[in-house]
């Protein structure tokens, strides 16, 4: 078992770093990024010789201070220059974001420039920062709290419509639910998005309506934030109070669960149906234990085993979901940064979101493999 | 009122579309126990509503130069965010908006039907495309095993490590400054050719000389096309003027669309490349996934060792003895990927970085639409209604066929 773990989070370190370097190389190398990043250094009245001349000296080469020859400058491959990216990114410096403009990971308490250096005034006092969070602890956290409301009713719901679907297999009900996850499983988030936006925030007003009335997403602000407080790490923190209301969180939330609901739902049917037609079930028929019991305490265990993994493995498409869902509803999370990045060509806040997210997608497959084996009896033993 | 004359245009618009359907899906119910497998979704009403909704599609792409439509890109004047059925001012017996007009005065139910002559033929070839990369790898890796596998699957998994817009991003908005969806090209369209090459590698038993008479007969054809679509081929500008010269007959307008057809012959027009690679990239390891699970659960068939046995080469044993053999899942993986083909280039046309905001794809007219969604949803349902019926209609399908090939 711990073989396994850790030869799994080998091969997840190695996927991690053929992955990070693939992003890295390929905005590297792309010209209009290296461009933004030298307009972003030397201010937007560059020329385009100004902008190579800068693209050549600082990151093709690695120079003296103040030389401007390139033949005294040793060159500065990419595998180098990925080597000292990884090294900063290790240990959390990210660097700084153009669109942003403020730095991508951790907290500062003084403001800091594009360097990562502090800027002070004129009597050499650090000035102090508003916004000490980096782009990816707010925007993150602005996405958990998405993903988190997401998550629940969206596995609640495929969980129940696939056991009820799975117990009775082959009936009327099985038919209908199992049409229900695929039509689900047809609307990718841009079009659940309109159709929902258009039902309730237009023709009906079912949503201005119920937003009125309820309000029970707001908690989670006072749990994350009490949690942060907690926390050595401070993931969290001045993240926009009005962000997590139901009114704001409501539409994002049955877009992105709709569309991931009808997989886990169908992979949750499979799994009943599979475990309801076993010999140790049929015994426990036979020998008359009720039927709400042998769902209930015999065959739920086992069934539920498979989607647990299945679970899991949403996570890339949820990540996407979440992307195209903030996209949509201007929700100011993850995936709203990630496209202000690659539009604006900001160079280390790409490299920061892609690794991240793809952190996130093996993070998940690491939980899910090691948890499929402690979950499964038979896997267990050996 | 508005509605039922709009129901009412629509049917009568789309009549081609609704012959076709009456004698193909006709004609193949009465006979649908000669058709084998495709007859057999007709016995199960999930499977006939699923190809209803393919066919409907397939069918309004093929006859739209039949319908009486405007031109995708035609704007007519005074139609700027129009609601449906509005009738153009000014111009005798004009054809009303349908679905009404978009921001710059174009009828959108004209360009959704356009629009189908981009989204099916794209998802079709971008799927077939990650087919032949899915098996002509899956198959090596799910039969050799080893070192191979190893190493493929572990490049396959870390594609899919990207949540696919990260792919989109790297690959197509960074792509347009850079080589990468060239080279990604590169390596994909080679696969069809691979392909190709072990089948008749297989057939022929290895090397012989009838594979060199195949090869030199078939190659150049390919390797032509190959450097055409992926590498853009330049020089084609004397066969086309040769061509325009002996066919056009003398007269100026058929020249110059010889012309115009010779060089652009096999060209894929301006973002396209990108789109195509990026989203036959973003379903291969998929593909492969499906196909190397079938063939490590195949090999161990009798028919496999018993072709093992006689000695044929292992491209025979794959391509051959395999894949015939696992056609069943693979044709239900079809159908559902050429729909998720569908969604993924809706993404990248929302994201406003597919074949751009000018053409009549789905996904780009959700993109032009959205802002004014509020205001106007007419100009937004309709694509994302179409998205939608064809993904359905695959994804019924699919379910249908699976359905039945387990009863058999």
């Amino acid at each position: 078992m711990l073989s396994f773990a850790l030869r799994r989070f080998f091969i997840l370190l190695l996927t991690l770093l053929v992955v990070s370097f693939a992003v890295f190389a390929v905005v590297a190398s792309n010209e209009r990024a290296l461009r933004a990043l030298a307009v972003g250094e030397l201010g937007s009245r560059t020329t385009p010789e100004e902008a190579k001349s800068w693209i050549n000296r600082e990151i093709f080469h690695q120079c003296p201070k103040g030389e401007r020859d390139l033949t005294k400058c040793t060159p500065y491959p990419v595998y180098e220059r990925y080597w000292d990216w990884l090294s900063g990114f290790v240990v959390g410096d990210w660097g700084y974001s153009i669109v942003f403009k403020k730095h991508i990971l951790g907290y500062s308490e003084f403001k800091l420039d594009s360097r990562g250096e502090v800027i002070k005034d004129r009597d050499g006092v650090p000035r102090p920062n508003k916004d000490p969070w980096g782009v990816i602890n707010e925007r993150l956290t602005a996405t958990g709290i998405l993903a988190f409301w997401t998550f629940i009713p969206m596995v609640f719901f495929a969980l129940l419509v696939g056991v009820i679907a799975g117990m009775n297999e082959g009936s009327k009900t099985d038919r209908s639910l199992s049409v229900l996850s695929i039509a689900t499983t047809s609307m990718p988030e841009y079009v659940s998005g309109i159709l929902f936006t258009v039902f309730f925030a237009t023709a009906f007003g079912v949503f201005a309506w119920l937003a009125a009335f309820f309000d029970l997403f707001a908690w989670t602000d006072t749990w994350f934030d009490s949690w942060a407080k907690r926390s050595p790490l401070k993931a969290v923190s001045n993240y926009d109070k009005d962000g997590t209301s139901f009114a704001v969180l409501f539409l994002p939330v049955i877009t992105v669960a709709i569309y991931g609901f009808g997989y886990i739902a169908r992979m949750t049917r499979a799994s009943m149906a599979e475990v309801m037609a076993s010999q140790y079930i049929r015994t426990a028929i036979l020998k008359g234990v009720p039927r709400r019991k042998v769902v209930l305490s015999h065959a739920l265990r086992n069934a539920l085993i498979a989607p647990f993994t299945i679970i899991m493995l949403q996570f890339p498409f949820l990540l996407s979901g979440v992307v195209i869902v903030e996209i949509i509803f201007n929700y100011k999370g993850f995936g709203f940064a990630l496209n202000r990045a690659a539009t604006n060509m900001d160079f280390n806040l790409i490299v920061a979101c892609s690794v991240v997210s793809v952190i996130v997608v093996l993070a998940t497959q690491f939980i899910s493999d090691i948890g499929y084996i402690i979950l499964n009896p038979r896997l267990r033993k050996q | 009122m508005v509605f039922f004359s709009l129901l009412g245009e629509f049917f009568v618009t789309l009549w081609p579309v609704w012959l076709a359907l009456l004698i193909v899906m006709g004609g193949s119910y009465m006979n649908r126990h000669r058709l084998g497998l495709y007859g057999h979704v007709y016995d199960s009403p999930v499977g006939i509503v699923g190809l209803f909704l393919v066919l409907f599609w397939v069918f309004a792409a093929l006859l739209a130069g039949f319908m009486d439509l405007y031109e995708p890109l035609e704007t007519v004047r005074g139609m700027k965010n129009k609601p449906p059925m509005t009738v153009p001012q000014g111009i005798e017996n004009a054809q009303p908006f349908i679905f009404g007009g978009d921001k710059i005065q174009r009828d959108v139910f004209s360009r959704i039907i356009w629009g189908t002559q981009l989204v099916l033929p794209i998802a079709i070839f971008a799927t077939a495309v990650s087919f032949t990369v899915g098996i002509t790898l899956g198959l090596a890796a799910g039969y050799k095993g080893g070192w191979l596998d190893t190493v493929l699957s572990f490049i396959a998994n870390a594609v899919l490590s990207f949540p696919v817009i990260v792919l989109f991003y790297l690959i197509v908005l960074m792509g347009k400054d850079s080589n990468l969806p060239i080279a990604l090209a590169g390596i994909i369209f080679l696969f069809p050719i691979a392909l190709l090459f072990f089948g008749l590698y297989g057939y022929f038993g290895g090397w012989s000389r009838k594979l060199l008479i195949a090869c030199l007969i078939v190659g150049p054809v390919l390797i032509f096309a190959y450097l055409r679509i992926a590498y853009n081929l330049p020089g084609l500008g004397w066969l086309a003027d040769w061509a325009a010269r002996t066919f056009g007959g003398g007269d100026q307008e058929t020249a110059s669309s010889i012309t115009i057809w010779v060089r652009d012959f096999l060209r894929l027009p301006g973002n396209m490349l990108n789109v195509f690679v990026a989203v036959s990239f973003a379903s291969a390891p998929g593909a492969f996934r499906i196909v190397r699970g079938l063939a490590l659960d195949t090999k161990t068939r009798d028919y496999v060792s018993a072709a093992e046995t006689r000695g044929e080469n292992s491209w025979y044993i794959m391509i051959f003895e395999i894949l015939p053999n696992v056609r069943g899942p693979l044709i239900v993986d079809a159908a559902l990927r050429v729909g998720y083909t569908t969604i993924l280039l809706g993404t990248l046309g929302f994201l406003g970085i597919g074949l751009g905001t000018e053409s009549p794809d789905w996904g780009s007219m959700i993109n032009l639409g959205r802002s004014l969604l509020r205001v106007y949803p007419h100009m937004v349902l309709p694509p994302a209604i179409a998205i939608m019926t064809l993904v359905l209609g695959l994804n019924l399908l699919a379910d249908a066929m699976r359905e039945q090939s387990l009863k058999d």
